[in-house]
């Protein structure tokens, strides 16, 4: 065996490790080969790729949000614009012990209870990595104190942040709308439209109204900074900017004096409003009252003030205007009266007899006037409204002739108005009531049930816009347009204006003797019917037409004593255009439970008138005619 | 007062007793690796706690430790040998017994006044013991002197894999086993030992610890844990690829100066050269290094004695060994493990026992004809 002789011969020793030298040393330079090959890998054939690699970790791309337009009635006074403010914020999966964290801020800066609260929300729509405020609004005096402890504070920063603003508060806020923090629901429609590399680093979007209809005019285009970072992810320098764009700005119909003389002349009343300039369909006022301050919302509200808006009875959440719906009463009979002419079943001068009453099969119809009107032709029909006159006409129309007639004029179908979310109304119809109801005893049609439309009651339901662009549209001798509150779109770059063409819906096909027929009747109202009290020495002449809609079902109100009483009262309705000869103006006035129409709609619409046409402002409630009575 | 005709003889006495017993090859072979690791050291940390003077003084100890030693003559040297590796060994238990614990590794003795890690001693300690021992036993070289050598270095590997710091055990043990290599272990042994290497892998794999596993699985796919294990290696290799052929300009890489590339001034030192110097540069470097191996080769060529040749061979593997492993590790071919670049990291332990060793290897090389005589 090898192993067992002496292994070193002197003499060949040195041969023998020489030769290990050598194999060494071809090792070595394999070794050394290979790692060229492998450098030459990395950096020739690699290099690219390495290189994009290199850069991608060195530059960011910062996005800077673009200022939000800015929202200006028709007289430019400013409805919705930006401040900007220090905020407090904390990036939860950067901080630690998050109470903890904000115990110790608290000693610094003024941190309330309900800033908390309103943290915790935020943190639960949110995701960890975002930055929440936890205050916002800090004084300048509060950032340099946290300025001087920022150390023992990481994931805490303050930053500078545009805010939103109504700076007239709750005026028109159910048209304006509000934005709010974006959810996941809003990220899922700016995905579906394809927005979402505009919207990196914006936390703010249109909720609702004006605000979240015209998002993507308002957002404008997102700027981007090109920034080197280090491996800790702080910014080195600023490589490049791309400016951004910002939001357009918008230029409504709306007249906030109008407005806000009309949401004063509800006084603590609930209701809707809704004027039109007939011409173009330009909203002048849209009114829901009660209503809330849209500043409450933008930061994320707080849950005691949403409780309060959630759970009032009254609802001030809700856009009576665009999703209240009333059956019209009265309000509807210059439209039936019309439809009478158009389709031949009356003739202006027709008359009828009117004992108090009119008897259908077994069912008796009631006027409001005991004994009745008397003999009544058109014109007196709309002047003292006499009831008895519509059961009669509605019977010989037929509901279908009515409905087909009350479609031209939009009655149960959505106005196209640029708010999302109206509600459609009811337009009674044989079909509909198929549709509505499910068992087959409920879905016929009975004759009588068309008696009641005639005088806008029954199953008719229609919301104040829809009265409102009726309205104008008679107004405007059949041509209507599309309600709308955006006039213009002002570029933010160019300042170019893009006017909001009127758009006309349609003209319906009316004879002008017959509009001239129930114009003059719906002035007759004001002059010595329904609506003469409550326009008593106007310095123009109106048409208008009072109403009063039963509040039929109590059920399920909870019983309240003194409200209870309140809540049983009829709606009050009042819809009008002025000057007579050439409608400026055209409006809908609802007041829920405001008892009859000429009582306290009418003079709401007196104020309106009064300061829209003669510039007189009231600055109050309107008054309340206890006296008035529907047969006045 | 000076006499001008005197001061040329005084220079060349100093300048003679400057370099008695130093090779001036393999010293100005150094001295260009250490001009690149001082451009490199303070590339990767002036805009931070600048390392460069620090470095600079190393280097400068480093430099008059291999001075004293290269005039030590090989058979005083052969004396330290047992002491040496006895007090080594007995430091390593003792660190096993007592040791300083950091980031869950026993490496660390405290002397009070100063911390050591003993496992570096033997990075010499080991070589000069096995060096020394088949010396003596030249002539009567028999297969139980392997076994022996074996287990004179199986002690102290094992007390430093237990710590654990598989690095140094891997250089301590390659170091040991280029002595025995060099001093004429059987072919036919290295082949049976190869087998066995092979076939115990899996047993190793299952002995190892769990951080060691996951940089063995790291290298093969770094991006399965791209923030945690696989960050050293993905950064440091998108350092050397976007270096490209000629680099980036020295001072001007951007992984090194906005801090992507971790342990940059130590053992990631050489993905700051290559990213900042491109391939151009790491071939430089590399032909550097190959002129340091091939120097060492030829003095252990040279070397008239067993243990002179068995040390000299070893130390030059050895630095053979640290630069492919680091470089190796540094580019994404093998594990990470801690081992600095020679001459281009910063560390002054490295600095001094690099030195040592080629301080060993110039007192080889110039003190062979004494020998011979």
């Amino acid at each position: 065996m090898s192993l067992r002789r002496p292994l070193v011969n002197a003499s060949d020793n040195n041969d023998r490790f020489r030769f290990r030298l050598a194999v060494s040393m071809a090792l070595v330079l394999l070794a050394f080969a290979i790692l060229l090959a492998r450098f030459v890998h990395l950096q020739v054939i690699q290099h690219d790729y390495y290189s994009t690699r290199a850069e991608n970790n060195r530059i960011s791309l910062a996005p800077i949000v673009p200022n939000r337009g800015v929202i200006v009635d028709r007289n430019g006074v400013v409805m919705a614009r930006n401040y900007s403010a220090f905020t407090l914020e904390i990036t939860p999966s950067k901080v630690g012990d998050l109470e903890a964290t904000i115990d110790e801020l608290s000693q610094l800066v003024d941190i309330q209870p309900k800033d908390r609260k309103r943290f915790r929300k935020l943190l639960e729509e949110s995701k960890t990595f975002e930055s929440l405020p936890i205050r916002t609004r800090l004084s300048d005096e509060e950032v340099a104190r946290f300025a001087a402890n920022r150390y023992r504070f990481p994931g805490v920063e303050v930053q500078a942040r545009l805010f939103r603003q109504y700076p007239l508060g709750a005026v028109a806020s159910h048209a304006i709308g509000y934005i709010g923090r974006i959810n996941k629901r809003d990220l899922e429609w700016i995905t579906e439209n394809e927005q979402l590399a505009n919207y990196k680093g914006a936390d703010h979007i249109g909720k609702i109204g004006l605000e979240q209809k015209y998002e993507f005019v308002l957002h404008g285009q997102s700027g981007y900074e090109q920034v080197e970072v280090d491996a800790g992810g702080r910014v080195v320098r600023s490589l490049s900017r791309t400016s951004p764009v910002d939001g357009n700005n918008l230029t409504l119909t709306l007249d906030t004096g109008l407005q806000e003389i009309a949401e004063k002349a509800f006084g603590n009343r609930r209701g809707a409003l809704v004027a039109i300039e007939p011409a173009t369909g330009g909203i002048l006022a849209l009114v829901s009252t009660p209503t809330y301050d849209p500043n409450l919302f933008i930061d994320g509200i707080r849950t005691d003030d949403w409780e309060q808006l959630n759970n009032s009875p009254d609802k001030p959440m809700m856009n009576r205007a665009l999703n209240g719906v009333y059956p019209p009463g009265s309000t509807f009979k210059p439209f039936m009266a019309l439809a009478a002419l158009e389709t031949g079943k009356r003739t202006a001068g027709q008359a009828i007899f009117d004992p108090g009453y009119f008897n259908f099969g077994t069912h008796q119809f009631r006027d409001d006037k005991k004994g009745g009107h008397g003999v009544v032709d058109m014109y007196k029909s709309i002047v003292e409204s006499c009831d008895t006159y519509y059961y009669m006409l509605a019977n010989d129309m037929g509901i279908e002739s009515i409905a087909r007639f009350m479609d031209q004029f939009g009655f149960g179908s959505r106005t196209g108005i640029d708010i999302e979310g109206e509600s459609v109304g009811v337009l009674p119809s044989p079909e509909w009531k198929k549709r509505r109801f499910k068992r087959p005893e409920q879905q016929k049609w009975f004759a009588g049930d068309t008696v009641s439309i005639g005088i806008g009651q029954g199953y008719n339901a229609y919301t104040p816009l829809q009265l409102a662009q009726a309205t104008a549209t008679l107004a405007n001798d059949g041509v209507m347009y599309r309600p709308h509150l955006v006039r213009h779109i002002t570029d933010s770059r160019t300042g170019e204006k893009t006017l909001i063409e009127p758009q006309p819906l349609r003209t319906i096909p009316l004879k002008p003797q017959h509009i001239a027929t129930i114009k003059r009747a719906m002035v007759g109202v004001v002059k010595e019917g329904t609506g003469a009290r409550a326009f008593a020495g106007a310095a123009y002449e109106s048409g208008g037409k009072t109403g009063t809609a039963q509040v039929f079902s109590l059920k399920g109100e909870k019983y309240e004593a003194g409200r209870i009483r309140e809540r049983l009262r009829d709606h009050a309705l009042y819809v009008a255009f002025a000057p007579a000869d050439q409608p400026k103006i055209a409006l809908a006035v609802l007041v829920e439970n405001g008892g009859f129409g000429a009582q306290s709609a009418a003079p709401i619409a007196r104020l309106v008138f009064d300061y829209y046409l003669l510039g007189k402002a009231p600055n109050g409630p309107a008054p309340e005619d206890a006296s008035a009575t529907e047969e006045e | 007062m000076h006499d001008p005709i005197r001061l040329p003889a005084v220079f060349f006495r100093l300048r003679a007793r400057l370099l008695a017993h130093i090779d001036v090859p393999l010293l100005l072979i150094v001295l260009a690796l250490m001009l690149c690791g001082l451009a490199t050291v303070y590339s990767a940390t002036y805009d931070g706690n600048n390392r460069v003077f620090a470095q600079f003084l190393n280097m400068g100890l480093g430099l008059a430790v291999m001075w004293a030693v290269a005039q030590i003559p090989p058979q005083k040297l052969m004396r330290l040998a047992v002491p040496l590796y006895v007090i080594g060994v007995v430091l390593l238990l003792l660190v096993f017994l007592v040791g300083i614990r950091v980031n869950g590794a026993q490496r660390w003795l405290s002397l009070g006044f100063v911390r050591i890690q003993p496992s570096e001693i033997l990075k010499l300690a080991l070589p000069l013991m096995l060096a020394w021992y088949f010396h003596k036993h030249e002539a009567t070289l028999k297969a139980r002197h392997f076994v022996a050598a074996a287990l004179l270095m199986l002690v102290p590997l094992a007390l430093i894999a237990k710590q654990p710091d598989l690095g140094t055990a891997i250089l301590v043990g390659a170091a040991g086993f280029y002595v025995i290599f060099f001093s004429g272990l059987p072919w036919k042994a290295i082949g049976v030992m190869t087998l066995i290497a092979g076939a115990a892998a899996p047993l190793l794999w299952s002995h190892l610890h769990d951080y060691q596993r996951k940089r063995i699985l790291t290298l093969i796919d770094p991006t399965a844990d791209p923030l945690g294990a696989g960050y050293h290696i993905i950064q440091s290799t998108i350092a050397i690829g976007s270096g490209g052929a000629v680099g980036k300009g020295w001072l001007n890489g951007t992984q090194t100066h906005l801090e992507f590339i971790p342990e940059r001034h130590t053992d990631f030192i050489f993905a700051v050269f290559s990213e900042e110097w491109g391939l151009l540069g790491n071939a430089v470097l590399l032909f550097l290094y190959t002129l340091l191996i091939a120097r060492g080769m030829m003095i252990a060529g040279n070397a008239p004695t067993l243990f002179s040749r068995a040390m000299a061979g070893s130390i030059t593997l050895s630095f053979f060994t640290y630069i492919f492993v680091n470089m190796g590790m540094v580019s994404g071919i093998l594990p990470v493990v801690g081992v600095p670049l020679p001459f281009l990291s910063y560390g002054g332990t490295a600095i001094v026992i690099l030195c040592l060793a080629l301080g060993v290897l110039m007192s080889i090389q110039t003190h062979r004809m004494l020998v011979k005589k």
